[in-house]
């Protein structure tokens, strides 16, 4: 008997419900070498940007127990470079390429969805309104409900294809902000982006990232990411991309038991290039059972 | 499997050298390269470990690494003298680049910075360039080093072991001594000592930074260069002294 592990999210068909999370997978060519593309549910490209972005000073990336602190800062070549140069890359693949973008006002958040949607290799876009290592835009949106919703209207009234908005842990409550996307116009939502965090080195009494300051990543937040995915289920009608700390097919299953319809892998792609393809075949043999919502 | 064990955990900043065998790329590896390995198999540590590869066993399929002990990652790994199941992803990033034509090299080396270096000069006496390479450090290193093919000097900052001075002195002089004849010259190791070595000429320099993916997708291992900011995983390792924003 074959499993069928295929789904369809906000009108996107995925042969099975495991992504790779923005800002971690690159565009797809980094891991082509190490990982089959096609095997994957769809790729979440890193964050986009209207205009080329520099990123943060290093160091960028620092370790913490069981996570990873970074401060990357949407470094990104802007999105004209990103048709030309990175998505060609994408066209012999057989999976869906979900842009994620990253804008400093509504109007570029509406400008980036409008100039993406000419593409046809682009299956879906991503709002990021939630990255915490930016000083204009980012997790600012992400973290009042107005703010959230202004944005979502404004990609909205800009492309027709589907969209997921990426919220940021952040918040006292995920819900406000879960549920004034979904009003505004978004298909899906996916979360948890990074946790805000820090870390200081003791010897040389300094701040371990360039930027002070960054996103915590990593199975150390699995469990605040559970409780959101299973707070944000009960609240909102739309499906919900679960993600944080995924690094094994038990991992995702958890996240599909507390209410998400389909899962996003980062930092595990760091740790093993082929955490996508294992977790994968780890849902087959774990088979769709176990991939339903669970009773409470 | 035949991994063997070293026994006894080493202590902070003790030099340990693992082989790697049976490791099918290992004919591919260039000087300068690096490979990222897992440093055990659950969440702590949590990344994949850089290291630059230190000498080639082509025929064998093998090849060394020579690393300082500094945390758990490098703990975990001087647990080996030999391993052939460790998860290691590579060869990855650019290594040094040889011109034929130049048949005089000077490699200097900043400490646990000889890594690579090793690897270098053993490649370049092959195409029949003449090697010297300078370590310097600290004080007196406990490396087991065998310099076959080319000119070792060692130097100390405390005098303990060789000439008595930083191996910038020892690379001035050797440029003076050199009369403008054409030098390849390249160097790894700390950065204080990576831009001194930019100030007094342009060279190769191998880069270290702390990087999650390996493979140029995070964006985290970033250098400032002339031309913006560059991976040192991806762009790098080795980069032209003169484009880095030192």
């Amino acid at each position: 008997m074959v499993t069928d592990l295929s789904i369809e999210l906000a009108g996107i068909k995925l042969k099975n419900p495991v992504m790779a999370a923005s800002g971690t997978f690159g565009y797809g060519k980094e891991y082509s070498e190490f990982c089959d593309l096609n095997q994957i549910g769809a790729i979440v490209t890193k964050s986009i940007t209207l205009k080329p972005k520099e990123g943060n000073p290093p160091p960028r990336i620092a370790e913490t127990p069981s996570g990873i602190l970074n401060a990357i800062g949407l470094q990104s070549d802007g999105v004209e470079k990103f048709i030309a140069k990175a998505l060609p890359f994408l066209e012999k693949f057989d999976v869906p390429v979900i842009a994620s973008i990253a804008g400093g006002s509504k109007e570029e958040f509406a400008e980036l969805a409008k100039i993406l949607s000419k593409s046809k290799r682009i299956a879906g876009l991503e709002l990021n309104i939630s990255c915490p290592n930016v000083k204009k835009g980012g997790m600012l949106f992400g973290c009042d409900p107005d703010a959230a919703a202004e944005v979502t209207k404004a990609a909205r009234k800009a492309t027709k294809l589907p969209l997921i908005v990426k919220l940021s842990p952040n918040v006292t409550d995920i819900t406000l902000i879960a549920k004034a996307v979904e009003k505004a116009g978004a298909d899906a939502l996916s979360l948890i982006n990074t946790l805000l965090g820090m870390a200081i080195d003791i010897n040389t009494k300094k701040p371990k990232l360039g930027n002070i300051t960054g996103g915590l990543s990593g199975p150390a937040i699995r469990p605040i990411a559970i409780r959101m995915v299973w707070q944000t289920a009960q609240a909102v009608k739309i499906p919900i991309v679960g993600m944080g700390g995924i690094m094994t097919a038990e991992d995702a299953i958890e996240f599909f038991l507390a209410g998400a319809s389909a899962v996003q892998v980062g930092t595990g792609n760091f740790v093993d290039p082929k955490c996508i393809i294992k977790i994968i075949e780890g849902l087959y043999k774990a088979g769709p059972d176990l991939l339903t919502r669970g009773d409470f | 499997m035949s991994s063997k064990w070293r026994g006894t955990q080493a202590a902070k900043g003790t030099v340990c050298k693992t082989v790697i065998r049976r490791f099918e790329s290992a004919p591919r590896l260039i000087p300068g390269q690096f490979v990222t390995i897992r440093c055990g198999t659950g969440t702590e540590p949590l990344l994949r470990r850089p290291f630059a590869v230190h000498r080639v066993n082509r025929e064998e399929k093998s090849f060394e690494i020579l690393y300082e002990i500094k945390g758990e990652g490098t703990r975990f790994l001087s647990q080996y003298e030999e391993a052939d199941d460790l998860d290691i992803l590579g060869p990855l990033g650019n290594g040094f680049k040889i011109d034929l034509n130049i048949k005089n090299a000077i490699l200097v080396a900043g400490g646990i910075g000889i890594a690579p270096l090793t690897f270098l000069a053993e490649e370049l006496v092959k195409e029949k360039i003449n090697v010297t390479l300078i370590l310097g450090s600290k004080t007196k290193l406990d490396i087991p080093l065998s310099a076959i093919g080319y000119k070792l000097l060692i130097c100390t900052e405390d005098g303990s072991e060789g000439t008595k001075g930083l191996a910038t002195d020892l690379l001035n002089e050797f440029v003076r001594a050199q009369n403008f004849a054409p030098l390849q010259i390249y160097a790894c190791g700390p950065k204080a000592m990576l831009k001194a070595v930019a100030q007094i000429t342009n060279c190769q320099v191998s880069l270290e930074e702390i990087m999650a993916c390996g493979v140029g997708a995070c964006l985290g291992c970033a250098v400032k260069t002339k031309d913006g900011y560059k991976m040192v995983c991806k762009d790098g390792p080795v980069f032209n002294s003169e484009d880095i924003i030192w």
